[in-house]
């Protein structure tokens, strides 16, 4: 799908310029604002239409001008077609909205992954190299960008207008979204669900780096620990690795691969290892119990923090990555890996 | 315009007086009224009382204007401006747009307009009207006791586990007030299927009463959904059942599924009525039949059925599966077909007419404009991709309002004004009112508009403070907001002053069909001294014609 790029090009540089439109800092703007045009052209169109009927009717048939009104039943073949014009007009919307949406939920499976943690009031980015933010997110232009998120407490909503991407954060379940920046620059992130007393103070700032820039800001800011290094740690002192330990006489199943791989389970079904998945049996082991193990492992509910798991998450993603699961939105439920969208691939 | 071409054709006023016995003054002293089963009594009830909780929805509403004229957050505290908004969504949604046209121009006209005595359970109406106040109550002693800070939607787990606020007891108002809409719209039904006078088929009754009809069964069916989410909210709250937290296995999510399996309806029970005002507006003052009456009322059926099969698309971005996302969006694009019918058979209903533009007019036809948008909107946010962005946004407070305020509010004072005269044998003044309502229509597109383009920026919803680029459109709309109240202030006046002043209206100023407009103004307690006997269409003009005509020739 491409945009006619000249005229396009003229209307965005002229509408940005003119301060009543948002900047288009990713590559999905461009799309987005081309379906909106197309709603406001027909919008307008509608309007001028219905003004139009009624202006000219009231001044054609005002009483000074037909004292005498005449009956008419109605006409099947005018009914016919302003149910027809309009339900045509509402299924391209449709189609086109449809596409766009798959385009935005979809990332692409090479897409680099940073966690998000919302709470009451402040957005926390983690990346996996162990560069931890505080309502401040940096990313490098040019790469696709896979946010998973979950919120430690109430509904929040990630937003970045310039992008046009949005996406509820949810407690108890990860989502994600993802976006490709196209322009350096600074760049709004808000919390869009009403979320309490701060909602309007949850407010954050994504920086796009030229990827040279990028690099040298991951240098920089990082803790000296890998998500997947603070995750080790926390295997090792929550007592995991007693029985995750590997070796074949472990009480637990070895994890080392575990990520991506669909495992059979001791009730009989199949389940897609993702990020949900570990994390959800984590928190409720008993209700997964892998075939051939016994239900022992006990539930960590309550003792490891959202960005603990997500640390333990990423350790046992690391153990041995072999492939990647590609996410929209998951619960440990879905056992589907999304089907890749290779339009949107862009390595 | 001079005056002498309105067709208002009023008494001799020198002469003319109300009727001697009229409902208003069949019994007197306040008890009359409190214990009152007449519907028309009831129905001036309920107009007291919404007019009441929509002057005090409206002073939120200024409060917020006010807050958001500076970017910084300077007038009130966060906490206090989250009440606010709070207050201002419960008490204009529950308190005012649900029962706005029902309840009033719904419960006074629905059994003259076919011809009965009076609705089926008097009653029960009586009932529905104290349960609508102790729901106010508490909604009111939640404000007193220091508010309630949920948002309109009361959405868990924040309403749940994280606030401190009145939540119970704002819930319970709403739990209460939703079974006041519940009775009403059991009580249409009944006397809707029941209570036709002779000759009164389906066919030949008034749009008004389609459109009501339509509405109740909506709220029969949905506000069930709205008591049982609350609630679970209570006892979530209270004992922690846990169906909503995901430490307990609970799911956030279900709340938000059953919170819009009545909201979604909820916003046709609001416009719906309204549609019903808006065609017999049209018509009468185009003196011509609703252009396609049968696709009209069938459309407001289909709304009604339809609009309980949209409700995830509030959820788009919530984490609905993509698959139920494409269903959802299709059935929303389904649903804004027959709104679309009925703007176009409006539209041709002026066709080939005699029109004139008396102040109901030019309310229907702000309706007209401003609708159109509120509706063409929404097919942006039920546009998947679109609405990703548009959603939690300025955006889609403007998209309501459009189709709430801008529609059904515009509808309510139509049909206020238009049966002002019936109401109370009185008119209102005519210059006055039609500035009230250019006043309105400008204040409200001033006030609106800008919010579209500040949603398509990206301001959120609900934000006490913003950055600063978005402050210029927040003062126009500021800007528009005072206009508005104007708007909304001056018929609370002149009304008031015409209850006494106004000029002797007669039965039939507008020279409409209806059955209401057969009776005397104000009407008898009983409507109908003797069961009338219908043989004519709903619009039929000729038939109006010749009856007056008959009139004369007896007179003379
Ligand atoms: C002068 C007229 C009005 C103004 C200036 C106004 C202003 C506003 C504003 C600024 C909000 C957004 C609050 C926020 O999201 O932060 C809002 C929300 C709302 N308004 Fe109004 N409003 C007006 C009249 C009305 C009327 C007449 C109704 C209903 C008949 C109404 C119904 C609502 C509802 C249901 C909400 C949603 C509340 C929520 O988000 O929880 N408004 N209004
Ligand atoms: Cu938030």
């Amino acid at each position: 799908m491409h945009i006619s790029p000249v005229l396009w090009q003229f209307l965005v540089k002229w509408l940005n310029a003119s301060a009543l439109f948002p900047r288009e800092a990713s590559t999905i703007a461009p799309y987005a604002d081309a379906l909106y045009f197309f709603l406001l052209l027909i919008t307008v169109v509608g309007l001028v239409l219905v003004g139009v009927l009624v202006f000219g009717f009231s001044i054609r048939y005002r009483k000074e001008k037909h004292p005498v009104a005449v009956q008419v039943e109605g006409s099947t073949l005018l009914e016919a077609t302003w149910t027809i014009i309009p339900l045509a007009l509402f299924l391209i919307v449709f189609v086109w909205g449809a596409l766009l949406y798959f385009r935005i939920y979809n990332p692409p499976t090479n897409a680099m992954n940073i966690y998000v943690v919302g709470k009451q009031w402040m957005w926390k980015a983690e990346h996996p190299g162990g560069q931890h933010e505080i309502n401040a997110l940096h990313v490098p232009t040019g790469r696709p960008v896979q946010l998973t998120m979950i919120s430690q407490d109430v509904f929040h909503s990630f937003s970045i207008p310039d992008f046009r991407v949005k996406r509820e954060v949810i407690p108890g379940r990860y989502s994600t979204v993802w976006f490709q920046a196209t322009t350096p620059g600074t760049y709004h992130i808000f919390c869009t669900q009403y979320c309490g007393t701060n909602h309007s103070a949850m407010i954050g700032e994504v920086t796009v780096l030229s990827p040279d820039d990028y690099d040298k800001w991951t240098q920089e800011s990082t803790s000296g620990m890998s998500l997947a290094q603070n995750g080790e740690r926390l295997f090792a002192s929550m007592g995991c690795n007693a029985c995750h330990s590997g070796s074949a006489a472990a009480r637990g199943p070895n994890l080392a691969g575990v990520y991506g791989s669909k495992l059979q389970l001791a009730s009989g079904s199949q389940v897609l290892v993702n990020d949900a998945y570990l994390r959800d049996s984590i928190l409720n082991p008993s209700q997964h119990i892998t075939a051939g193990y016994a239900p022992i492992m006990p539930t960590y509910q309550g003792q490891i923090s959202e960005d603990g798991l997500i640390d333990l998450v990423e350790y046992i993603k690391a153990m041995q990555n072999n492939y990647r699961v590609q996410q929209t939105l998951t619960t440990s439920q879905s056992n589907q890996a999304a089907p890749t969208t290779p339009g949107t691939v862009k390595p | 315009m001079s005056a002498t071409h309105t067709i208002v054709n009023l008494p001799d006023q020198r002469t003319a007086t109300l009727p001697k016995r009229n409902y208003l003054n069949n019994e007197d002293g306040l008890l009359s009224w409190l214990f009152t089963g007449d519907h028309k009594r009831i129905a001036i009830l309920y107009l007291i009382s919404i007019t009441f909780f929509f002057f005090i929805g409206g002073a939120f509403a200024g409060l917020i204007r006010l807050e958001l004229l500076t970017p910084q957050p300077d007038l009130v505290a966060s906490d206090t401006y989250n009440k606010f908004f709070s207050m201002h969504g419960i008490i204009m949604i529950f308190l005012f747009l649900v029962p706005s046209v029902p309840a009033t121009l719904g419960n006074f006209l629905i059994p003259i307009m076919i011809g009965a005595k009076d609705l089926a359970f008097p009653k029960v109406n009586l009932l529905s009207w104290y349960l609508y106040w102790i729901g106010g109550l508490f909604t009111m002693a939640a404000l007193v006791l220091g508010g309630v800070d949920t948002g309109w939607t009361f959405t868990t787990p924040l309403s749940t586990h994280y606030l401190n606020t009145h939540v119970v007891t704002a819930a319970t108002g709403v739990f209460i007030i939703g079974f006041s809409s519940i009775f009403t719209g059991l009580n249409f039904i009944v006397t809707i299927h029941r209570m036709r006078a002779p000759g009164m088929t389906w066919f030949r009754m008034p749009l008004f009463c389609w459109s009501n009809y339509a509405a109740s069964i909506l709220m029969v069916l949905g506000t069930p959904v709205l008591a049982i989410t609350l609630v679970l909210v209570a006892l979530e709250r209270l004992v922690g059942i846990g169906v909503f937290d995901p430490t307990k296995g609970g799911d956030p999510l279900l709340f938000q599924h059953l919170f819009w399996f009545y909201s979604h309806p909820a916003v046709y029970i609001m416009i719906l009525p309204g549609m019903g005002v808006i065609s017999e507006v049209i018509s009468t003052f185009s003196r011509k039949r609703v252009f396609g009456y049968t696709a009209v009322a069938f459309s407001s059926v289909a709304i009604a059925l339809f609009g309980f099969f949209v409700w995830a698309h509030h959820m788009f971005i919530m984490g609905v599966s993509n698959y139920s996302a494409l269903v959802f969006s299709l059935l929303t694009m389904l649903v804004a077909v027959p709104s679309a019918i009925k703007i176009f058979n409006w539209a041709f209903t002026l066709q080939k007419g005699s029109i004139t533009f008396e102040t109901p007019m030019l309310y229907a036809f702000g309706f007209l404009g401003l609708f159109t948008i509120g509706g063409m909107t929404g097919v942006f946010l039920g546009a998947l991709g679109m609405d990703i962005h548009l959603t939690e946004t300025y955006f889609i407070v403007a998209h309501f309002h459009f189709v709430m305020v801008g529609g059904m509010l515009m509808a309510f004072l139509a049909g206020i004004h238009f049966w002002w005269p019936k109401m109370t044998g009185r008119m209102y003044p005519e210059s006055l009112s039609k500035l009230a309502a250019v006043t309105t229509f400008i204040g409200f597109n001033l006030t609106f508009l800008p919010q579209f383009i500040l949603g398509y920026l990206g301001m959120p919803r609900r934000y006490h403070a913003y950055p600063p680029e978005f402050q210029v459109l927040n003062v126009l709309s500021t800007a528009g907001a005072t206009v508005l109240g104007v708007g909304y202030m001056l018929p609370l006046l002149y009304l008031g002053w015409s209850l006494k002043y106004g000029a002797i209206a007669g039965n039939n100023p507008w020279q409409a069909t209806g059955l209401e407009w057969q009776i005397q103004s104000p009407p008898l307690t009983e409507n109908f001294i003797e069961t009338p006997v219908v043989d004519h269409e709903a619009y039929d003009y000729e038939w109006l014609a010749h009856k007056t005509a008959q009139e004369v020739t007896t007179v003379g």
